[in-house]
């Protein structure tokens, strides 16, 4: 069973009906013993880094979440859930989880796009992603493949090597980040179509292989 | 590079999807669920349904559409058709929309879009407006001013007035429809859009007019739209989305070509 976590941070009804249509079994909890007997975890977010972080600690996720990581087992983040495992987060100045060393930055009206053009903050439409290291999370996936963003901070991992993709809007910025057993994607991977859904798979179903580091 | 998005439109009429001039003359055209299943395996980036059922229970009706839409696509999806408060916006959520738009309700109570923009996310909020041309006056300086009920009532308000007031109340993109254009197939209002994108920082999907590929290569060029709404020339059969892409592709705008 996957559990996915439900924190009070966005509709989290996506997640479960995409899991669900690649015939996994999962369940939408805050529950600690489910989420501790579940063989993988996905935390999604949507919304702010600090009512997301307040609302881990108010139900006592934060804690779950980083044991259930140190043990080993497979944790996929999704958008805010890809910025909330970082150290800190410019959003309300957030501290944050620290499951990967590294903050969560804020595009810049200053920054311009490929047109030259200011940028349209949030980031949000069909991008691609450059992997920067061979992962389970990537088989099937080609180049040409687009994922679905919408987001106004990006992830900055401290070390290179947590940087398993990247993805071009004013800025390089980390779009798949992952620690040991942790993958996490910036972008919508359940409102990505079929390489989304690909993606999803790989993570639910697909061999684990723990990123290398 | 962020690719420019191709959004079809789906007026919906108790349960189904209907298209004529704008509300008039609307026929049924066919099974919203079915046709948002064929765009998305046509490489729709997002659709858009629009609630123009007059009925009381129009919530019902829609709320069941787009909980099968959301267990038939995995791509964004937003609904508008008069949402007006917290409640509506929370119950199209949960059904498993994306995004929601307001329109007319946003004007004469504008904090809806701070509420749901705090509820929600400011991502979720989309200003939807429509917009007649009437020239330069003292109270609407750019030209263009903002029209509710599908056209028929005017507002006095200036639309790059209130597509920034929107901005600042925490829309997180702005469907801009031309009354003007809509439903000529003569090709978006490029002034319009240009105007609009040019002074917001959130994406603006132009909207009203497209009936030829190359209206929306002047909407993502000239227009700076960030997407574009297409409906009568994909509901028809004129042209498809991959064809659109493709035609897009070879004049060099950035579009998704892999689903």
């Amino acid at each position: 069973m996957i559990a996915i976590i439900d924190y009070n941070a966005g509709n989290l009804t996506s997640v479960a009906r995409a899991v669900a249509h690649l015939g996994v079994e999962c369940a939408v909890t805050h529950d600690a013993d489910r989420i501790r007997r579940a063989e993988r975890i996905i935390f999604p977010g949507v919304g702010a880094a600090g009512a997301a972080m307040e609302s881990l600690r108010r139900m006592g996720l934060d804690r779950v979440l980083v044991d259930q990581a140190a043990a080993g087992k497979p944790v996929l983040g999704i958008c805010l859930g890809c910025q909330v495992i970082l150290g800190h987060s410019e959003e309300n100045d957030t501290a944050c989880l620290g499951l990967v060393a590294g903050r969560a930055r804020a595009f810049s009206a200053s920054m311009t796009g490929a047109d030259g053009r200011p940028l349209k903050i949030p980031h949000m439409g069909w991008n691609r992603i450059h992997p920067r290291r061979q992962h389970p999370l990537f088989a099937g996936i080609g180049p040409r493949d687009e994922f679905y963003f919408v987001h106004g901070f990006f992830p900055q991992p401290e070390r290179a090597a947590d940087v398993l993709a990247v993805t071009e809007y004013g800025v390089e910025f980390a779009s798949v980040i992952g620690y040991r057993n942790l993958v996490a994607t910036q972008f919508h991977l359940e409102k990505s179509g079929r390489p989304g859904l690909r993606m999803l798979h790989n993570f639910c179903r697909g061999p684990w292989v723990e990123t290398t580091c | 590079m962020l690719s420019k998005r191709i959004i079809p439109c789906l007026d919906v009429r108790d349960g189904k999807t209907t298209k004529g001039v704008r509300f008039e003359g609307n026929v049924d055209i066919g099974d919203p669920v079915e046709m948002a299943r064929r765009y998305y395996e046509q490489g729709a980036d997002e659709i858009v349904f629009y609630d123009i059922t007059a009925s009381h229970e129009r919530r019902s009706i829609m709320l069941d559409v787009v909980r099968r839409v959301a267990e038939t696509i995995f791509i964004p999806f937003s609904v508008g058709g008069g949402i007006g408060t917290i409640e509506q916006m929370r119950a199209v959520l949960l059904a498993g929309a994306e995004k929601v738009s307001v329109n007319s309700a946003a004007v004469r109570a504008p904090e809806i879009i701070a509420r749901g923009a705090d509820a929600f996310g400011s991502q979720c909020i989309v200003l939807g407006m429509d917009v007649k041309r009437v020239g330069p006056t003292p109270g609407v300086p750019s030209g263009y001013e903002v029209v509710i009920n599908g056209g028929r009532t005017a507002t006095g308000m200036d639309a790059l007035q209130w597509a920034l007031r929107a901005q600042a109340l925490g829309a997180g993109e702005i469907c801009l429809n031309s009354i003007d254009a809509d439903g000529t197939r003569q090709g978006y209002e490029l002034t319009l859009t240009a105007l609009i994108s040019a002074n917001v920082t959130i994406p603006v999907i132009a909207s009203g007019g497209a009936g030829e590929p190359q209206h929306l290569r002047a909407a993502f060029t000239e227009g700076r739209a960030d997407a574009a709404l297409v409906a009568s020339m994909v509901h028809f059969g004129t042209t498809t989305i991959a064809e659109l892409k493709s035609y897009l592709s070879g004049c060099g705008i950035p579009v998704r070509q892999s689903w």
